[in-house]
């Protein structure tokens, strides 16, 4: 049970998405301008991280593996060539089914943060959960809990460069670093700060 | 767009004034983190020009073919098998550098820049100016790239392209490396630096303030 809360900790934490492996970069930067939309984005983020992963990680060990077809007389074949075009399928396709259950179910969270997710079929974050998941061969039970810790982490990241964003929205910064340059040095500051998690792990 | 089609701007306007990175904030992803030397960013840029142009490519030729509805699908099947190939091209001929990169060329895929080409302009244009459009914006991208790689590398390690320009220390040098520079956070910092040079070169590309409303919206993914 520890090993999972490690692992919990260490992939929101110190491998944090988008400020220690830049993954999900792009959503990360064009939507922390408010704090509401970021929330919104980091929960759809969480939960389609939580799914997916596991997802694929079934997907993965019973149909992609080398020698999964081992039942059928066929143990040399090795799909997993293909596991990039059926990741991207199922991202696609419970993207669209949390769209669909969220507006059927639960008008409310769909109207809060149910623009964003035709989004997340694209985000780096995502994608990059599942292709991990198989480059460290994590069992089902840590692939779930890798998808949430994820999120849960880009989550984090994105909140707090909203929170501090909004702040900064009435300084006085040279015109060529408002925007966009300001964000990336803010962004590079809480990757410092973020860093220092590396040391946790190390100690353990 | 055909008869008026011009060539040369469609090429060099994503180079500087209109570059995918630092004015479009597409494809960040991949642009920070491969960047901790040059040959590994170069293979990265490489890698993404060769996924970009072909991809533009091919959905400009199908483009009266693909329903709206399922367009995005069809987009994202036909780049992850470009990427796929890509990949195992790299594996095969250059396996460490492929190794280093891990997962992120398999992460061309969900690049924005990819898919943001396709979406605006290689879907209502014929074959030749998507393709020059997508490489000329592959060709910004892989120069924001070539500057990053390189300032992290020659600093970082006194290296370029393997080459020892600065003497290192522990090898009776003079030069102390900048570990710093390895790591996460200077990616972001030299990003902003440049985002900011451009901007002060080019004053038209400076956002407005937050408090009025801006002129144009900034494209997301």
């Amino acid at each position: 049970m520890s090993g999972l809360w490690d692992l919990f900790i260490y992939s929101a934490l110190v491998q944090n998405m988008p400020l220690t492996l830049f993954l999900g970069l792009c959503t990360f930067l064009a939507l922390s301008k408010k704090t509401e939309s970021a929330l919104g984005l980091g929960i759809a983020i969480t939960g389609v991280m939580g799914v997916t992963v596991p997802l694929n990680q079934l997907l993965y060990t019973y149909v992609l593996a080398p020698g999964a077809w081992a039942w059928a007389g066929m143990p040399e074949l090795d799909l997993s060539y293909l596991d990039l075009i059926a990741f991207i399928g199922v991202i696609a396709a419970t993207v669209q089914l949390l769209e669909m259950l969220l507006d059927r179910f639960f008008p409310a969270i769909y109207a809060a943060f149910g623009v964003f997710l035709p989004l997340l079929t694209v985000q780096c974050a995502i994608l990059a959960g599942s292709l991990f998941m198989v480059e460290r061969s994590y069992t089902l039970a840590e692939s779930a809990v890798y998808g949430l810790g994820g999120g849960a982490g880009f989550a984090l990241a994105v909140t707090m460069l909203s929170a501090v964003r909004s702040r900064l929205s009435y300084a006085d910064l040279p015109a060529g670093l408002r925007g966009l340059g300001i964000t990336f040095i803010l962004a590079g500051l809480m990757s410092l700060g973020f860093s220092s998690f590396a040391q946790m792990a190390a100690s353990q | 767009m055909a008869e008026h089609f011009n060539f040369w701007s469609t090429l060099t306007e994503p180079l500087v004034r209109q570059n995918p990175v630092t004015l479009q904030i597409l494809g960040l992803c991949s642009a920070l983190a491969v960047t901790t030397s040059l040959p590994t960013a170069l293979t990265m840029a490489a890698a993404l020009t060769t996924v970009v142009t072909l991809s533009a490519g091919l959905i400009s030729v199908i483009r009266k073919h693909i329903p709206d509805t399922i367009r995005l699908i069809v987009q994202i099947v036909i780049i992850a098998s470009l990427v796929i190939v890509i990949d195992q091209i790299l594996q095969a001929y250059l396996p460490d550098i492929s190794r280093s990169l891990s997962v992120f060329v398999a992460l061309i895929t969900t690049n924005c820049l990819v898919m943001g080409r396709t979406e605006a302009f290689s879907r209502h244009n014929p074959p030749l100016p998507a393709m020059v459009d997508a490489f000329g914006n592959g060709l910004g991208y892989s120069l924001v790239l070539i500057v990053i790689g390189a300032v992290r590398e020659l600093f970082g390690k006194g290296e370029l392209m393997g080459h020892t320009v600065l003497p290192l220390v522990e090898n009776g040098g003079w030069y102390t490396p900048l570990s710093l520079m390895l790591l996460a956070p200077s990616a972001f910092f030299l990003l902003g630096m440049l985002v900011w040079a451009i901007r002060t070169v080019l004053p038209e590309q400076a956002e407005a303030l937050d408090t009025v409303p801006p002129p144009r919206g900034e494209p997301a993914e």
